[in-house]
This record gives structure tokens, sequence and C-alpha cells, in this order.
């Protein structure tokens, strides 16, 4: 279970996370939604404890990960059971496609260079890739490359895999592909995942429960069902991608029209 | 007041932050396990690929001074010791001070633009959450290449740079080659050699801890790249002619 306590975080004068709460149960796929800019990506970044919040605490399955520092090997083993996918792929430049997503499995563990090579085949097989291993993250295209990282984060089989827009940047077919893999991996491993996502297709698919983020808190969580259904101004604007709304008039915005 | 106070507080910040990564560094240096293999990669980037422009510095570096001091000793009627000032210029002052700016241009360069694009493209967020520690993984190979490879650089620049002044002195000068090396080799002695070694090591520690530490603080895309790349070579240009005065002082009043 990961349970994240009020957390606040700013960057120098822009308050990113203001107060949020959320709980995520093992085994439950949660899809946070929320529009460009408003944290999303900084708040998987205190999951995996890239960021320390400045007030508040991230607490996976009882331990506090925050007030852990980087040495402690604690979090080293911790973060092998953790797994992500960054927004942007994040490929080692220097490393080939094979290299990048054996990097866990050949420079911390003893796995053997035969069973190491048939994990990356398999994990690149699941994202439907295949022979790519020699070449360089320069050589793949947007899509490609974002596979890539999903086949790395899947290596090391996590336990818990947060997913930074994994379908932004992909064909729809195979935008598909990634939600089959999402949805089984909570069905058949029972993964705990965290789905950041603009695509709301994807969203009602994979979530069992979906959480809006809005002005740095969670102002709505529910099945996708209910929050198809929602009657909270804020995420209606959102699910139903209107350029008016409530969202848009609170900050002021008139957009998506030529100035006269 | 309130303007120097800012800058001296981020003076200060800037002195913490690489002699924390010195420190990390260095405990990390002795850590198991380690890898060889990226030592060695980054090794070879640091001396072997850097032979090129050092020998042609280190040669023409080599000529000029000794065209100079012939210029001053012909003067004085005092020619003999031609060898002597070249010799002892280059080994305790010149062949660190050219071969530190020249690695710190090209090499200190790279490793901030490197870095810096780990940095922003989120590579470095990757490795931490690969379970790597940064500072173990990328600064550590770095940093001991450059400790270990500057010096012997130095040397290799020493020498070139005797070269360079014996082919002016014997073939334009008319000093025979004998007279020539005797001279060197008289005038030197060990503690010259360590006074160069000395400042050559603090230079290569400067050089990597400052290019590390500007790669690693990178934010804000290529351009923030470019601005640390700049920053990197400014900074340990500066923190290389500071520590050697200091180290010349030191060197001419203490031994
Ligand atoms: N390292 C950082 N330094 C300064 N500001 C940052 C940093 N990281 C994020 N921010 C700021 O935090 C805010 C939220 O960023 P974040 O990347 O989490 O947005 P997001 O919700 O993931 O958006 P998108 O959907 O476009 O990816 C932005 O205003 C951004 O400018
Ligand atoms: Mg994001």
């Amino acid at each position: 279970m990961i349970e994240i306590n009020n957390i606040t975080k700013s960057f120098r004068s822009n308050k990113v996370l203001d107060g949020l709460n959320l709980v995520i149960k093992t085994g439950e796929t949660k899809v946070i939604i929320g529009r460009s800019g408003c944290g999303k990506s900084v708040l998987l970044k205190h999951i995996v404890g890239i960021l320390k919040p400045e007030k508040g605490g991230v607490a996976i399955d009882g331990l506090e990960i925050t007030k852990l520092s980087d040495k402690e090997l604690n979090l080293y083993r911790l973060r092998l059971k953790i797994a992500m996918l960054f927004q942007g792929g994040a490929l080692f430049d220097s490393l080939t496609v094979g290299e990048n997503v054996a990097f866990v499995l050949s420079e911390y563990t003893d796995t053997s260079k035969s069973t190491i090579i048939k994990r990356v085949k398999e994990s690149l097989s699941m994202v439907g890739l295949k022979d790519i291993e020699h070449l360089m993250p320069s050589d793949l295209s947007g899509g490609m490359k974002k596979r890539v990282a999903l086949a790395r984060a899947i290596c090391t089989k996590p336990k818990i895999l947060l997913y930074d827009e994994p379908t932004t940047g992909v064909d729809p077919i195979t935008a598909d592909a990634i939600n089959d893999l999402i949805i089984e991996f909570h069905d058949k491993l029972e993964i705990t995942s965290i789905v950041v996502t603009h695509d709301m297709i994807s969203a009602y698919k994979v979530a069992d429960r979906i959480a809006m983020l809005y002005a740095g808190k969670i102002i709505q969580m529910g099945t996708p069902d209910e929050i198809k259904n929602t009657t909270n101004p804020f995420v209606k604007q959102f699910i139903t991608g209107a350029s008016a709304g409530a969202i848009t008039d609170r900050e002021n915005l008139v957009f998506g029209h030529v100035q006269d | 007041m309130r303007g120097i106070q800012e800058r001296l507080v981020s003076i200060l910040a800037y002195i913490g932050g690489l002699t924390s990564l010195g420190y990390q560094a260095t405990v990390l240096s002795v850590t198991p396990p380690l890898k060889l293999s990226r030592f060695f990669n980054q090794a070879k980037r640091i001396g072997l690929d850097s032979l090129p422009i050092v020998s042609i510095v280190a040669l023409f570096t080599g000529m000029i001074l000794a065209f100079q001091t012939t210029y001053l000793l012909k003067k004085l009627s005092s020619e003999i010791y031609i060898a002597n000032l070249v010799a002892l210029s280059l080994v305790r002052e010149l062949g660190p001070v050219f071969t530190a700016l020249v690695v710190a241009g090209r090499v200190g360069a790279s490793i901030t633009a490197e870095m810096g694009t780990m940095t922003v493209t989120e590579q470095v967020d990757a490795l931490q959450t690969l379970a790597a520690n940064p500072v173990k993984y990328l600064v550590v190979p770095r940093f001991l290449g450059m400790v270990i490879m500057l010096p012997l650089l130095v040397i290799y620049t020493d020498l070139i740079g005797i070269l360079g002044g014996f082919t002016i002195c014997v073939y334009k000068l008319g000093v025979t080659g004998s007279m020539y090396m005797a001279m060197t080799f008289q005038s030197l002695v060990l503690k010259d050699l360590f006074s160069g070694l000395m400042k050559s090591l603090v230079f290569g520690i400067i050089i990597a801890l400052v290019s590390c530490y500007e790669g690693l603080r990178t934010s804000g895309g290529a351009e923030g790249v470019g601005r640390s790349t700049t920053l990197s070579v400014v900074t340990s240009f500066i923190l290389i002619i500071t520590a050697d005065c200091v180290f010349t002082a030191l060197f001419y009043f203490v031994f």
C-alpha cells in the first residue's frame, strides 16, 4: 500500500503540491489525471523518492520513504521493487537498447548473461519490439523510445509500477496494447500501478480508480463510472475536454480564440 | 550591501556543494564494487584523446619559452642558462597550468555538457530509480580518470615542452644537444617536479568536481546545458589560476 500524506512541494514561489493526500491499495491500478503542468510527474517522483516534499510524507507498505537517505540500502532494495516509466523515456543514450533494458540486472544482480539476454528479449517483446537490442536510443522513434523505457521498467519484475503518460506519442494500436499490458499486470501479476495520463480512453479502460489532481490537491477520486458521471464542474470540464468551463473560468483563461 | 551578502552566501554554498561532492566521490571511489571498464573509458577520453592538442600546446610553449629567455639572457650575456629557465618554468608553472586549462576546456566542458544533458532529460533521475547512485555511476569514473590522467599529461607536457626548447636552442641558437640536456637535468631538483605534480593533482580535482557539479545541477533544457557548460569552464579557469597563485606562493615561501 502506498500512502501519500499531506505532501507539499514548491519550486521557488510555484506551489505545485499543496497538502495532497492519496492512498493506493496493493494490487490496485490508480489513474491520475490532470492538466498539463499541474504536478503529476512531480507527484510520481515523490513516490520513487527522487524528490523530497517540504511537508508531509510518503509511506510504502508502512515504511516512510521521505525520511530515508539515498544511501540507505533499504531504499535501494525498495527501489528495485518500484519501477518508473518516465514521461520522456529517459533512456541512457550512451548505452544500447539492450544494455538499457538489462541495466539493473547486469549492474546489480548476478543473473547470468544468458538469462539476462532472455529477460531482455521477453521484456521487449511484451511491448511489441524485437531485434533492436543493438540499436542506440538515438536511432529510435519517439514511440519506440517510450516502449523501450517501459521494457526497462518491467525487466526487473517490480511490485509497483509508475507510468508517466504511457500512451502519449505511440500509435493507437500500440496504445491499446500498452493498456492491455497494464491490465494484465494488474490481473495476473497483481502489480500496484499508478498511471498518469491525459488519454481518457486509456484511463477508463485500465483504472480501478481515477483521481483528478487540480491546484495541488486530489479534488475527486472514484471508479471510472463515478468519474464519467461526475457533478464536479472542474472534473467535468477536464474529462469532456471542453475549452470553456470551471477550470478555465477560475484561471481567467480565454483561449482557443483569435484575439480581435 | 544586500547584494554582496547574497553573493557571498552563494559562493559559500557553491564551495560547500563542491566539497560535499568531492567527499562523496572520494568515499565512493574506494567503496566496492569498482567497475574498471567505466574508469578506463574516462581515462582514455581524458588522457589519450587529449594527447594531440596537449602536444601542440606543449611543443610551441617550449619553443616560445626558448626564444623569450634567449632574448632576455642575451642582454645579460648568460645564454648558458636558457635550458635551466625553460625547464624550470615548464615543470613548475607552465606545464601544469597550460595542461589544466587545455583539459578544462576540452574535457571539462564535454563532461558538463554530457552530464547536463543527462540531467535535463531525466536520465539522472532514471539512474536513481534503477538503484544506481549517480555519484558512484557518473562522477567516480570521471573523478578518478581526471585525478590520475592529468598529472600524467603534465609529465608528458613537460617532456614535449623541453623538446620544443631543445629544437630551438640546438638548431637555431647553436647550443649543443648534450649541453642542453645536461643543463636541463642539472637545474631540476625533485622539489620542482613535486610542486608541479602537486599542482596538477589539485587542478585535476578542481576540473573533475566543477564539471560534474555543474552537470548535475543543470536545469532548463538545451539553453541550460549551454549555460552550465560555459559556467563550468569559466569556474574551472578561475579556480585553477587562483589555486596556482596560492601554491606558487606557498612553495616559494615554505620550501
Ligand atoms: N525540477 C523542477 N524545477 C522547477 N520547477 C519544476 C521542476 N519540475 C517541475 N516543475 C514545475 O512543477 C510544475 C508541475 O510540473 P509537472 O512536470 O509535474 O507537470 P505535469 O502535471 O506532469 O504536466 P504534463 O502533463 O505536461 O507532463 C510545473 O509548473 C513545472 O514548471
Ligand atoms: Mg508530466
